[in-house]
């Protein structure tokens, strides 16, 4: 069953065409790749699907459901989560506080209950811990809870981000460049990661990359992306012999 | 004929704002900091002045003269001792000791000089213009303030736009660490930049209260705050915006003062400030900011 | 690990109320022994004010990380509306207590109408822009409040914007508001026992907040606004939010003032943007987001020009001096430096001791 549908997808900044009919299908529980040289449009992508900037034209389906042109917080409600090329965290927020902002729509009380501290308070607020506990387990970050986040080192921080986006319960989750900066060792922990995070959150991923090592090793399918147009498409291993990708990435 | 009169006078009130105005936005463009004191420095060049003319009995355009130098260097004195050591600091703390710099030159001015208004006498000498048998009367301190106002634009856009020193101004403002990177020296034009906003202001000072003759420690205060309202009003940072805010706002007041009501008219000054922010959020030349995500 | 932080968390708040309360019990002993000068003692209303003044911009600054330079307008709102009500319901209600409580609640409510009537609109702004728009928005309450007459007779509540004479006011009937001359008579209420009192209500209401899930929201959008978005914050409700408590609030305050003079006017002084700025400096010097660090600046600078009375005309000037002072060594970056060097040497020193 798919569960992303695109197409024709643009949007020009000043008449240029950053995206170009752009179109990709996702299925229910497939990891997928997005990669391309620099400045093909690939986080612009990103923005448009999570609602930061408004199509020019095209059609994005969320579980056959349409969240063209909505807004941000409301694509998050319907199911898509991503994390963010350049760190984006709460840095002055601990890592704990990080993650249950992310549990903040799923476990409603009111203001005026957190304010008097009536017993949902009490009940919500162990409940929110506990998962967002759970979730710090996965990307072994529960000895650092109390910490800032602007205080973990940098690999920790791309992952409290992931743990973050997966805390909203998305259908969908979007990774951008998630081992930038990494060192091999922390990629191939990442990619570990990443793994476990499909197969125990049963999630559908879609990542932006350039580690090639990374992208080879975990995504079954590929998008390749240039001057905002879609390349080629299709699985791994054909996608990356295809001499048109080999000629975008290294020249003529 | 009296909308005429008061058009006339709202563009000589909006000609000194405006140029207290260059004086904030100036700043804010290189230094990317709010100088709060800039209305007191105001302040202090009419107490030079003050001095000068009414208490030694020099000619008022010594005193003018006295007020630019001693205005320029506190103002480079404050930038040097004040705003210089937080450079990189937050914003909000820069803001702060602006505040206190405010503070500390409001307290001097009543120590030297007292707390009860003097009686400032204007340093104008031209006469004032009879027009329309005798019924349109602008008196000489709105004509002078008009045209120092022209000319201070006019000879601050020629100086940005034709010299090293200028194009360094612009180069800073622009990016500080590019321009560092090309050799500017970056402390050398902002301590410039407040050189002149700071003789700026004690033109302005002459000028202010030359047209409303009362002066009193707090005297720049109000006019400080307008400017920079004005200066927001134009799209802060922009030179040609800092005048076409001053002058607006100075109209909108006067002319508010003469039709609406006297004392709403600073309540109508900042709604009209207001409106303008909601439809244009940088002001009305102002820059639009975009934020890469 | 989680019982540690809500424990540490718990301790923090309880050493912010117990510092609140042993002072409070301290200077009820000094009162109650004779041991306080009658200036001090004409003191300890304001200190209350200013410090749910403190506490409640802070949370506009210090958690939802917006400049606004306005707080002293909504402090007016409240002050106001309170003295009117309290003035019209004075006769109707006969224990002044209980009219006092309903003068709150009113002054609270109309300060937060206000924050959110302004907030809808000035919220989309950022940074500096907003810091000006509030500022206009508290000089023009302030302006507002000086040109209002409101006036009361058998056919009910008169109201002009122009003189006394445009309300039409029947022989028998009774001013209220008279433009810039305010409203005098209010029934002085406040006591620094109500004062105290409001201060651990604000307290308690702004502490368990920024404890809480929408305290979170709050400070995710101060941190990052983009990424709050992007797991489902709603940024306009949660700033708007911030903004009308902390108005609220500043009503609160209002209503203390209102109710501690004996007449009350709109001016520069007491409700204009130098007011607010001076709440800003308190909010700065105590240490952005830091509640109790707004208290206890709120209360130093208040206290330090009175104690600096002696110096006659320079305790102002010692008062910029002290604060350009606190402000270059807080934060200029040299001397965070420098400060940090002093800290490592300290500790290494003992450090070394052990490896000798």
């Amino acid at each position: 069953m798919a569960l992303l549908e695109v197409s024709n997808l643009s949007i020009s900044f000043g008449g240029l065409k950053a995206v170009n009919e752009f179109e990709i299908t996702i299925e229910q529980g497939e990891l997928y790749g997005l990669i391309g040289p620099n400045g093909a449009g690939k986080t612009t992508i990103f923005n448009l699907l999570t609602g930061v900037y408004k199509p020019d034209t095209g059609q994005i389906l969320l579980d056959k459901k349409n969240i063209t042109g909505k807004k941000t917080i409301e694509i998050n409600r319907e199911g898509m989560a991503r994390t963010f090329q350049n760190i984006r965290l709460f840095h002055n927020m601990t890592v704990l506080d990080n993650v249950k902002v992310g549990l903040h729509n799923g476990n409603p009380y009111s203001t005026i209950e957190g304010i008097l501290r009536l017993p949902r308070y009490y009940k919500v607020e162990r409940a929110m811990n506990e998962k967002a506990m759970e979730l710090l387990e996965v990307f072994g970050l529960q000895n650092e809870a109390n910490f800032l986040a602007s205080n973990l080192p940098y690999g920790k921080q791309r992952k409290l981000e992931i743990a973050r986006a997966l805390s909203t319960n998305p259908k969908l989750l979007l990774l951008d460049e998630p081992a930038a900066g990494m060192n091999p060792n922390e990629t191939a922990e990442l990619m570990e990661t990443i793994r476990f995070v499909r197969k125990n959150f049963n999630m559908t991923i879609l990542l932006i990359e350039h580690d090639m090592k990374l992208v080879s090793g975990i995504c079954e399918k590929l998008t390749v992306l240039n001057f905002g147009q879609v390349l080629t498409q299709g699985d791994t291993a054909t996608v990356l012999h295809d001499p048109q990708v080999i000629t975008a990435y290294l020249g003529e | 004929m009296s909308f005429v009169s008061y058009l006339i006078n709202g563009i000589s009130l909006g000609s000194v704002y405006a140029i207290i105005a260059l004086g904030y936005t100036m700043v804010y463009g290189i230094a990317k900091m709010l100088n709060f004191a800039h209305g007191d420095v105001i302040m202090m060049g009419a107490y030079v002045i003050f001095l000068a003319v009414s208490t030694m009995g020099m000619s008022p355009l010594v005193g003018v003269l006295a007020a630019v130098v001693v205005c320029t260097l506190l103002g480079m004195t404050i930038e040097r001792v004040a705003y210089k050591p937080l450079r990189g600091a937050s914003p909000l703390a820069v803001l702060i000791t602006a505040i206190g710099v405010s503070y500390l030159l409001q307290n001097i001015a009543l120590l030297l000089f007292g707390a009860n208004t003097k009686a400032f006498t204007s340093v104008v000498g031209v006469p004032a213009l009879r027009l329309a048998e005798g019924q349109l009367v602008i008196s000489g301190e709105t004509m002078v303030t008009i045209v120092s106002c022209i000319v201070i634009m006019v000879g601050l856009t020629t100086f940005i736009k034709k010299t090293k020193a200028g194009q360094a101004m612009l180069a800073v403002s622009e990016d500080r660490g590019a321009a560092t990177l090309m050799g500017i020296n970056v402390n050398g034009t902002i301590a410039l930049t407040f050189a002149i906003g700071s003789a700026l202001a004690a033109i302005a000072g002459a000028l202010l209260c030359s047209a409303y003759p009362s002066l009193t420690p707090y005297t720049g205060a109000m006019p400080g705050i307008k400017a920079f309202v004005a200066a927001v009003f134009g799209g802060i940072g922009s030179i040609p915006g800092a005048m076409i805010g001053g002058i607006l706002l100075g109209v909108i007041e006067n002319l508010s003062k003469a039709y609406i009501s006297s004392q709403l008219s600073d309540a109508i000054v900042f709604s009209v400030l207001i409106v303008v922010l909601l439809v244009k959020p940088t002001g009305i030349l102002g820059k639009k900011i975009n934020e890469k995500v | 690990m989680k019982t540690k932080s809500w424990n540490k968390n718990w301790t923090n708040n309880a050493i912010t109320y117990g510092m609140v309360i042993a002072a409070y019990l301290i200077v009820q002993v000094m009162v109650n022994t004779g041991n306080i000068s009658s200036l001090m003692k004409g003191l300890l209303v304001p200190l209350c004010m200013y410090v749910i003044l403190a506490v409640s911009l802070n949370l506009t600054v210090g958690i939802l990380g917006e400049l606004s330079l306005g707080h002293a307008g909504f402090m007016c709102v409240g002050a106001f509306t309170s003295a009117v009500f309290s003035k019209c319901m004075q006769s109707v209600i006969p224990n002044t207590f209980v009219c006092f409580l309903f003068a709150l609640l009113v002054g609270a409510a109309a300060a937060a109408v206000c924050g959110i009537l302004i907030g809808i609109p000035v919220l989309r702004l950022r940074g500096d822009y907003l810091a000006i728009v509030t500022l206009a928005f508290g000089e023009i309450i302030k302006n507002i409040m000086n040109a209002i007459y409101l006036g009361k007779d058998s056919k009910g509540l008169h109201f002009s914007l122009k003189n006394a004479a445009a309300l039409n006011l029947e022989e028998d009937g009774e001013m209220i508001i008279k433009g810039a001359q305010g409203i005098t008579g209010t029934p002085k209420v406040s006591t620094f026992t109500i004062g105290v009192v409001l201060v651990l209500i604000t307290l308690f209401i702004i502490i368990n907040l920024v404890n809480s899930r929408t305290g979170r929201a709050i400070m995710s959008i101060r941190d990052n606004r983009i990424a709050a978005e992007s797991v489902g914050i709603n940024i306009t409700k949660y700033k708007l939010l911030a903004f009308t408590i902390s108005a609220s609030l500043a009503g609160v305050a209002g209503v203390l003032y209102a109710h501690n003079v004996s007449s009350l006017t709109a001016l520069p002084k007491n409700f204009g943007y130098n007011m607010s700025i001076m709440i800003l400096v308190f909010v700065v010097l105590g240490g952005i987001g830091n509640i109790r660090g707004s208290i206890i600046s709120a209360v130093i600078l208040t206290l330090l020009p009175e104690l600096l009375r002696g110096l006659n005309n320079y305790r102002m000037l010692i008062y910029a001096i002290v604060l350009i002072a606190m402000m270059l060594f807080n934060s200029s970056p040299k001397m965070i430096e420098f400060r940090e060097q002093l800290a490592e040497k300290w500790k290494k020193k003992p450090a070394q001791k052990k490896e000798a």
